[in-house]
């Protein structure tokens, strides 16, 4: 019998008496209503105190935030979608004061040395946040593939203010997760960060250092 | 200096918990690192929760875990069947050893040389490491604190924070001595120290292998929870990702995971959530631009359909591995994770390991606890320890041969003498002019009480027996 059916069956024909299933009551998940502002309010404390940075902007300023921001940092470029609004907006803006920008249209084999050691900063959509958690949710595209969010240093995500669910619970629900799931599902929720050195946080350890939301309201 | 580095740590006797325990106590350092980080802990988890309903969550989070214990083998099948649908191969391995070959087939498969590895409890438990090494394939830890550990060829100390049992000073001069930094204190440098090492690890890896915290049935999704990135990365970077996990970690769907992840990382470290939330439900589609072209994923038993057969045991497969039972634990943060010489330290483990080694090489582990019940009240899956551990004591001394064994090692500690004495004091206390003379005699000689009774005067003062027994006073008193 192979071990499959040697576990399936020892679990099947358990010895002990029926094992009762107990209903589950979400409801001490479920928080009142707020607004999009109270939200917006929540997710900054929230994302701040572990070391997230947030930018209040519109649709019409972000672009001049997201340039100032990248100068103080030096950034030399920053990866963008090729084919999501964020994308189109910034090569058709024609600024002189936005780094090189770079697109992510090639599979990682033909270009990893380049982005684990060249790439400055990356900037992605989101699927929404939470506001409890201070989270982004994010699920990766082949126009914003996973590692877009991972491997250079700064990252910064476009939050809609609208997008803003109060918790997970919430999120999943409400965006109906459960009838299918992509190849991968991210909440991210600050920069990469450790405390495995007798507990004295660093940020950056494995991921970005900076974790920068500009939030669309 | 912590105890272990004069161990192998693939060779630590478990039996030996006392000797091990006294030099951990004796050991000002151990006592004042454990000390340090289980305070914080403690603290961080109570600001966590400031506003929630925490017994009702707890009450959720209790139910969640056991509703999906109660349809195991149902889960198990539609998990397998969701993940083999995506694309993600299933393997099922009886116990640790054959979880590492089927790992190591993998690698030979793909020719791999080298793995990278996520934070993993179940790879400590089958010890991987060890096993890919003799077999000519580097195993390499990428989560800082198991990054560490490995450096100095230990094993962690806390499933959470393994090298937790290190204070800065001593990392710092590991790494140096190890990799070449400079010595310094400054956490921030040997950080971005470890990060260049381990990055281009990550390039060149064959294999990333990971843990997995939760499964979700119903969309085969697998779900890991953590801070640094390297999970991220080991399962998004290498073209092969092999996922381990044991086989109660699986739940029916994705919202009995919001509790779940709620409870876990507040229980854990007292944070909301952890920086990352990963969840993988597929290899590489078609048109995507990276992650891995191949993933499996390893469910292992090793142990835990015995458990799943006794309806009260049955209760320790509702672990989250968040390790609050061991940052709450008196004991633990006294003696340190390797006293335990487990791969689960602190109370978990004394409940978990006697079933994965037996009660005959665990025999110290349920005895080592002060039943204070600190970790039964901070379980966020409400498991109930300390009724658990009292269990184990009952089985390690239990000599019914009717009662077919369910725990390996049953009645390891049953001494004839002892279970004369305990035979011999029910029949006493079954039959009340025995008794009454019984405790009369006792009275009377009570001067020939010796002081010292082994272990238990070791530390405190004999009690003494009264004057007059308790029946005699009555007497009195109604006259």
């Amino acid at each position: 019998m192979s071990s499959r059916d040697t576990i399936l069956q020892r679990l099947r024909n358990r010895s002990g008496g029926d094992l009762n299933v107990p209903d589950c009551d979400f409801a001490v998940l479920q928080r009142p209503p707020s607004s999009v502002a109270e939200r917006v309010d929540q997710f900054q404390k929230t994302i701040e105190s572990v070391h997230g940075e947030v930018h209040r902007c519109t649709s019409e300023s972000w672009v001049t935030q997201l340039a100032g921001i990248l100068s103080d940092r030096g950034a030399r470029n920053l990866l963008i979608p090729a084919a999501h609004t964020i994308g189109h907006t910034l090569r058709d803006s024609g600024r002189d004061d936005l780094p090189e920008l770079l697109i992510y249209d090639e599979p990682i084999e033909s270009w990893q040395p380049h982005l684990f050691n060249e790439v400055d900063a990356s900037i992605t959509s989101t699927r929404g946040g939470i506001a409890e958690t201070g989270t982004l949710i994010l699920w990766p595209t082949p126009d914003e593939p996973r590692l877009m969010s991972l491997v250079p240093p700064i990252h910064i995500a476009v939050l809609e203010a609208s997008e803003l669910y109060s918790t997970f619970h919430e999120a999943m629900l409400e965006q109906n997760w459960a009838s299918g799931m992509p190849t991968n599902a991210l909440l991210v929720s600050g920069p990469s960060k450790t405390a495995d050195i007798e507990q004295t946080l660093a940020y950056g350890v494995h991921g970005p250092k900076e974790l920068i939301v500009l939030v669309i309201e | 200096m912590s105890q272990s580095t004069t161990e192998d740590p693939h060779h630590i006797d478990v039996k030996e918990f006392h000797p091990r325990a006294r030099a951990a106590i004796a050991d000002p350092k151990i006592r004042q690192n454990f000390r340090k980080a289980m305070d914080g802990l403690i603290s961080k988890r109570k600001d966590a929760f400031e506003g929630w309903d925490l017994e009702a969550l707890r009450d959720l989070g209790a139910n969640v875990r056991l509703r999906a214990l109660a349809n195991l083998p149902d889960l198990l099948e539609q998990l397998e069947k969701k993940l083999t649908a995506n694309g993600i191969y299933v393997h099922w391995a009886i116990d640790g050893d054959e979880a590492c070959k089927i790992v190591r087939n993998i690698c030979v498969a793909r020719n791999a040389k080298t793995v990278i590895k996520g934070k993993s409890m179940v790879s400590e438990e089958m010890e991987l490491n060890h096993y890919l090494e003799e077999r000519g394939i580097e195993a390499l830890e990428s989560d800082l604190g198991e990054y560490i550990v490995q450096l100095a060829g230990e094993t962690p100390s806390h499933i959470i924070m393994p090298a937790i049992h290190k204070n800065t000073g001593e990392i710092s001069e590991l790494m140096h001595e190890k990799t070449g930094t400079d010595l310094s204190n400054d956490v921030e440098y040997l950080t971005a120290s470890a990060r260049q090492q381990l990055r281009e690890k990550f390039m060149n890896a064959d294999v990333g292998v990971s843990g997995v915290n939760f499964a979700v049935a119903e969309t085969g999704t697998l779900c890991l929870v953590e801070n640094e990135g390297n999970g991220r990365m080991t399962t998004t970077v290498p073209p092969c990702h092999i996922a381990i996990t044991g086989i109660e970690k699986v739940v029916g769907t994705l919202e009995d995971v919001a509790p779940l992840l709620a409870l876990l990382t507040r229980s854990a470290t007292g944070q909301h959530i952890t920086t990352y939330f990963n969840m993988i439900s597929s290899a590489r589609k078609p048109g995507e631009l990276d992650g891995p072209e191949e993933v499996h994923l390893v469910l292992i038993d090793n142990g835990r359909s015995s458990i799943y057969q006794d309806d009260e045991l049955l209760d320790t497969l509702r672990c989250i591995r968040c390790g609050a039972c061991m940052n709450h634990c008196p004991v633990y943060t006294r003696v340190g994770g390797h006293t335990y010489g487990t791969t689960y330290p602190g109370p978990i483990g004394k409940i978990l390991m006697p079933h994965l080694i037996g009660l005959d090489e665990g025999r110290h582990l349920p005895t080592a606890s002060s039943l204070c019940g600190a970790c039964g009240e901070v379980c966020p899956v409400k498991i109930p320890i300390p009724d658990l551990l009292v269990r184990l004591r009952q089985e390690s001394v239990d000599g019914d041969k009717l009662n077919p064994a369910k725990i390996r090692g049953h009645g390891a500690k049953r001494g004839s003498v002892e279970a004369m004495i305990w035979k011999g004091w029910s029949w006493m206390h079954a039959r009340p002019g025995v008794y009454r003379f019984g405790t009369a005699v006792a009275a009377r000689l009570r001067k020939l009480q010796p002081g010292k009774l082994g272990g238990w005067t070791k530390y405190r003062t004999a009690p003494k027996l009264a004057a007059k027994t308790l029946h005699e006073r009555m007497k009195e008193r109604g006259q």
